[in-house]
């Protein structure tokens, strides 16, 4: 299963540049219209003819494909146009922050959700188990940027805990590791909050589920203690599927990082891909976007290879 | 209960949305300084914004907005959706098998990235939203209408019909597609809320809908700006018109769930 879904990755991305390649000849979109800007009025169609000879635009559709495509492959992503530096240096100097945004909000959203969805299990048709699967599904409905906006003005504006975004302060030059840790905090928990509805509603389903098995009443009637019964049996028997189940939430992970990012203005990638939009800058975008359809994938990956590891079955019988 | 309480608020915002605005009509420019940046009161019981619009009026028409850019985007998804899982139904073997890659392929993509980049190519604007919602949200429908037509096919009426000499454009029209259309109403309806969180996510980052223009994404937009200055309503408000009916419309789809299948329910009550 994992070498089939390695196999899948390839022509996939490589499809995903053709889509992407395509949709930017069928766009109205005209790069040498926006090299020159407001210049474009006032010159002469020859210049603007030899500005498209020299960046290679006369040629068939084809061949600037290929040019493209080949230029991906040997890490050449060409220059932001908004920002006018290479668009490696850019992801390079970004992605690092992106990475710590993300990892530290899955790592609260695994643990915070398995917390809370074994409590509401346990305490089945309790007021905490009311209150805990009601607000899972207001949050549920509340879109991140709104939650994110609501934190802010919780609190950054009115207990002035948290500052409200950005790396550091404004008026530190420094990166100081506790700064960056207090700018990181509201990020992460609104990332993480934001996605951890479904998690904690398939943790609470599944735990009741394995409640009610045998090996769970077995457990019960040896007279082992509930915590014992609840941690080392149900649980662990209860998170098996969960593992695909997160590699399949990957794409909504880059749209939440997307908003959380933008609205704390914290300096990753996917707040890039926002402002490369706004500028229509096409190299950027596009190996932004690439960027975030392999982040996709690789955390499939990495779901499907953790699941064999933690269930002997699927190694074994190559099920699944 | 909360099943009655949830279609009684659908029903209440479907009303203002459908009456306000021709009894109350909106100049979508226009702004009155005097009035700004006033905390909710009896004459603007939502607040006013930083320039001095009233934020109650402004949400409603922004759901207005929403709701019809979300019909027309989560139908798009049904139609093309809805071909796909035909075709894929009816055909099967290899085109089935290829199509249903491509459904793989698509729900592996992180759609608001590639809502952005269509948006962006195309310029900010609602046709734009529909476009990029409709075209990465069509697999949901494909696989229903898929499964539907594989369970449909083996049924004995179908096969009447086949062996009956009927052409397989009449089996499609006469056949599988009366049967279908109540699980596509049903998916354009569960379908619709995702399709007003994508155009309020994009016009919240600027690459929706355009920004004078009365929509929620917008609103919320706007009112970041004056978030930390203390004025909480003018971004916070219009978010709960995407909330709540959001949320309603969950709490139906579930109860209706748990309609459909007793047997689940019955297992839960154990």
């Amino acid at each position: 299963m994992v070498a089939w879904r390695a196999a899948f990755a390839v022509p996939l991305l490589v499809t995903v540049t053709i889509v992407m390649f395509a949709l930017a000849q069928a766009s109205p979109f005209d790069p040498v219209r926006q090299y020159l800007g407001e210049r474009a009025l006032v010159t002469s169609p020859e210049v603007v003819e030899s500005i498209r000879q020299n960046w290679g635009l006369d040629r068939p559709v084809l061949e600037q494909y290929a040019t493209w495509f080949g230029n991906l492959v040997s890490g050449e992503l060409g220059e932001s146009r908004s920002l006018h530096r290479p668009v490696s240096e850019i992801i390079g100097e970004r992605l690092g922050w992106t990475l710590l945004a993300t990892g530290s909000a899955l790592v609260l959203m695994f643990a915070g959700s398995l917390v809370v969805g074994t409590l509401a299990a346990w305490r089945r048709g309790s007021w905490v188990d009311r209150v805990i699967t009601g607000g899972a599904f207001a949050n549920e409905a509340a879109p991140v940027f709104w939650l994110g906006l609501l934190a802010i003005w919780v609190f950054a504006v009115q207990l002035g805990w948290l500052p409200a975004g950005g790396l550091t302060d404004a008026a530190s030059t420094t990166i100081d590791p506790a700064d960056v840790a207090a700018h990181l905090v509201l990020p992460v928990a609104v990332l993480a909050i934001s996605q951890s509805s479904w998690l904690v509603l398939y943790v609470r389903e599944s735990v009741i589920g394995v409640l009610r098995e045998d090996f769970v009443i077995g457990a019960r009637a040896r007279g082992l203690r509930e915590r014992t019964v609840i941690v080392r049996h149900a649980l662990r028997s209860a998170l098996l599927p969960f593992l695909t189940l997160l590699g399949a939430r990957m794409p909504e992970l880059v749209t939440g990082a997307i908003l959380v990012e933008t609205i704390f203005s914290w300096p990753g990638v996917a707040a890039a891909s926002v402002q490369a939009a706004l500028a229509v800058d096409f190299p950027l975008l596009a190996a932004l976007t690439l960027l975030g359809t392999a982040a996709v994938l690789a955390g499939n990956l990495l779901a499907d290879i953790a699941y064999t590891v933690a269930d002997p079955r699927v190694r074994t019988l190559g099920v699944g | 209960m909360p099943v009655r309480f949830a279609a009684g608020t659908l029903v209440l915002l479907a009303l203002a949305v459908l009456l306000v605005p021709p009894v109350v009509q909106l100049d979508q420019s226009l702004v009155d300084l005097r009035a700004a940046g006033q905390p909710p009161s009896l004459s603007h019981p939502l607040g006013t914004d930083e320039v001095g619009r009233d934020v109650l009026i402004r949400s409603i028409y922004g759901l207005r907005v929403s709701f019809l850019v979300g019909l027309v985007a989560a139908l798009v998804s049904m139609v093309i959706g809805g071909l796909m899982g035909l075709a894929a139904g009816t055909l099967g073997g290899l085109p089935d098998r290829l199509l249903m890659r491509v459904v793989d392929g698509f729900n592996a993509l992180p759609h608001l990235l590639f809502g952005i980049f269509i948006v962006a190519l195309f310029a900010p604007s609602a046709t734009a939203v529909v476009i990029s919602v409709g075209v990465t949200h069509w697999t949901t429908a494909a696989r229903i209408v898929r499964s539907e037509v594989l369970s449909l096919r083996s049924r004995p009426f179908v096969e009447a019909a086949i062996s009956g000499g009927s052409t397989r454009m009449r089996v499609v029209r006469r056949h599988l597609l009366p049967h279908l259309f109540p699980h596509l109403t049903l998916a354009t309806v569960l379908m619709m809320p995702h399709a007003i969180w994508h155009e309020t996510a994009l016009s919240f980052l600027g690459l929706g809908l355009p920004p004078h223009l009365a929509s929620l994404g917008n609103m919320i937009n706007d009112g970041q700006r004056s978030l930390l200055t203390g004025d909480w309503w003018s971004s916070l408000m219009p978010g709960l018109f995407i909330l709540v009916p959001t949320l309603a419309v969950s709490v139906l789809a579930q109860h209706w769930r748990d309609r459909r299948s007793p047997r689940w329910r019955s297992e839960l009550e154990l």
